[in-house]
């Protein structure tokens, strides 16, 4: 891999995000606020922030937060009011896009993404169509952060899965290696000069970077199920107001809602993010709600991530220890402390 | 893209027929308006659909016609919600969408040569309606076959015509039952666990599937265990708030399951695998 590794210098990369952004919709971290980075399209002059873990994982460039699914319109019978047609079209489209910048969290929360979305028995045309026109560019961690668990759910710092161009950091920028055939195409571009010499460095700096795995999550499915009729989930998530922040920031979240919003004789059927932490997720017509407080909300909410998806999933957690759930809770419940709790009771 | 491979494009259909079976369920006979898309459509008893009014939004709803009558698709709709409030203001001719068939199917085939003991309640009946029909239009395969269905009223309970057809058959026996006494009311009297016990079915190479509330589900499975009949024996059909109905947007799962894909129908000894959330 190191022998098609290319240097890409810090100050060059400004010049080729712009030229990428002759082809492609490039989104790159951003700092809008002294705490807060988000990806953003870029736009030239931003400022970049790319030595920090962003403040939103990048699921939402692949799985918008709010997309149009179809657009209806109906039309009268002019001679019968009474009768109306109503047509329905698709609204899918897929521009080529670079995510530019992303952590190995974030490549590997879309791998979560791919087994339910593109490779499970309903395949989401949606997700699939962008999923195929998106390159990932992944900067590895060589300074995690102390909520940071990636190691104990199956990633790492340096781990390369889900990337199409892996970034290094070095002295004076990033050495880059490509992932796929995808990531490869980019190096084309001008601002990757001959990396050899800076081959060994990078190899180094991921040798250098420690992260201990923090928790033994072995045998946690079977915990979990355990557990399940148990008073402690009413002790675990007593601190919760059901704000659902965690589900938000996450980079494996995917629940969605489905509703129309019409005006006039036009409308559209709207695909928006949804979390399980809301009473209404689960709350049916008849008034009937199988997880009607935050107890049951919270146990399935871990239960899926831990236990079922990883059933579902050849083990995969629903998790990939970015620790932004950690981050965004604004009364401190820290998910590595619950897991540790099932463990203990479990 | 085309539109079969896309599971969140609706097909559009239109209503043929609405039946008002009580005051607050209507059934709609529906046709899809592409004739060779309803030519083609195929499904399996027990499947649902969702049905959409394009800016009201989509609910589920099982295909409560059999496919051995595929002159229209059936839905029977309890007035409960928003959307099927609405669903309740279409006549013969308006438009509506369909997405499926959904979901898996009752194991009619594992049922060849068993006695069958339909247990409905209510909008329950909706779904053993469609395989009773499919029984009855493949009556050599089964056994006896019996159906003991109740609602709250004699005016709750669904289709009435059928219902008098399916009295009159020799092939078949029908027990109706109401909660309580009601004027001119000759039939049965009782809640539908107490009259399943009453009645009390033997096991022998029998399969009991029940549907109804939540409630006399929960009863009709304690009655069924206790006239001895296994946890494979027994077959119901769950509901969930579903909104993609394709095992993607989370809401409907138990565990591991997704009742939109997994299910609707489970036998008991499946659901007892489950965790204890229905």
């Amino acid at each position: 891999m190191s022998n098609k590794g290319r240097f890409l210098a810090t100050d060059k990369i400004p010049g080729l995000l712009k030229r990428l952004g002759g082809t492609y919709r490039v989104f790159a971290p951003v700092k809008v606020s002294d705490t807060v980075i988000l990806f953003h399209e870029f736009k030239e002059g931003a400022q970049l922030a790319l030595n920090k873990q962003a403040t939103l994982p990048p699921k939402e460039i692949l799985f918008p937060q709010t997309e149009c699914l179809l657009s209806y319109t109906y039309h009268k019978d002019p001679e019968n009011l009474e009768k109306s047609e109503v047509q329905v079209e698709e609204t899918l489209e897929a521009l080529p896009t670079i995510i530019f910048g992303a952590r190995p969290c974030d490549a590997r929360g879309l791998m979560v993404f791919d087994a339910v979305f593109n490779d499970g028995q309903w395949r989401d045309p949606y997700y699939k169509a962008r999923r195929k026109a998106t390159t990932i560019v992944t900067i590895l961690c060589t300074q995690p952060e102390n909520t940071c668990f990636c190691t104990s759910v199956g990633g790492g710092p340096t781990n390369t899965e889900g990337s199409d161009l892996v970034l290094t950091p070095v002295t004076g920028g990033y050495f880059a290696e490509p992932a796929t055939e995808k990531g490869g195409a980019l190096l084309q571009d001008e601002a990757f000069a001959l990396g050899h010499n800076k081959a060994d460095e990078a190899r180094e700096e991921r040798e250098k970077v420690s992260l201990e795995s923090e928790l033994e999550l072995d045998g946690i499915a079977q915990c979990l199920l355990e557990l399940f009729s148990t008073d402690f989930w009413k002790q675990v998530s007593a601190k919760c107001i059901s704000c659902g922040a965690c589900t938000y920031v996450c980079p494996t979240c995917y629940c969605f809602n489905i509703t129309d919003e019409t005006a006039g004789v036009k409308g559209e059927r709207i695909r928006t993010w949804d979390s399980c932490m809301f009473y209404q997720y689960t709350l049916e017509a008849s008034g009937h709600n199988p997880r009607p407080t935050k107890v049951e909300r919270y146990r399935n909410r871990i239960g899926h991530k831990f236990s079922y998806h990883p059933t579902n999933y050849e083990g995969m957690f629903g998790c990939t220890g970015c620790g932004r759930c950690i981050k965004a809770c604004p009364v401190s419940l820290d998910i590595r402390q619950v897991l540790r709790e099932v463990k203990v009771h479990g | 893209m085309a539109n079969s491979i896309n599971p969140f494009l609706p097909k559009i259909g239109t209503v043929l027929k609405v039946v008002q079976e009580t005051p607050n369920i209507k059934s709609f006979q529906v046709v899809l308006n592409d004739q060779e898309r309803m030519k083609s459509f195929r499904f399996e008893p027990g499947q649902a659909a969702q049905l959409s009014i394009f800016g009201v939004g989509e609910a589920t709803f099982v295909i409560n016609s059999p496919p051995t009558r595929m002159e229209y698709l059936q839905f029977s709709v309890m007035q409960a919600g928003e959307v099927t409030e609405r669903i309740h203001q279409l006549k013969e001719g308006n438009p509506i969408g369909v997405r499926g068939p959904l979901g898996n199917w009752f194991p009619y085939e594992d049922m060849k040569g068993k006695d069958i003991y339909f247990i409905g309640g209510g909008i329950g009946m909706a779904p053993l309606r469609t395989l009773l029909l499919f029984m009855l239009d493949n009556r050599k395969d089964y056994g006896e076959i019996t159906l003991l269905y109740g609602a709250r009223s004699p005016q709750d309970l669904c289709y009435k015509e059928e219902v008098k057809e399916w009295e009159a058959r020799d092939d078949m026996e029908l027990i109706l039952t109401v909660d309580r006494e009601f004027p001119e009311w000759d039939k049965r009297v009782g809640l539908v666990p107490n009259v399943l016990k009453e009645l009390a079915p033997s096991p022998q190479n029998k399969v009991a599937i029940t549907c109804g509330p939540p409630i006399m589900i929960r009863f009709t499975l304690q009655a069924l265990a206790e006239l001895g009949f296994k946890d494979d024996q027994v077959i119901t059909t769950l509901e969930r708030r579903m909104k993609c109905g394709i095992g993607l947007c989370g809401r409907c799962n138990i565990g591991t399951k997704y009742v939109c894909i997994d299910g609707p129908v489970f036998s008991l000894a499946q659901l007892k695998e489950l965790p204890p959330e229905l």
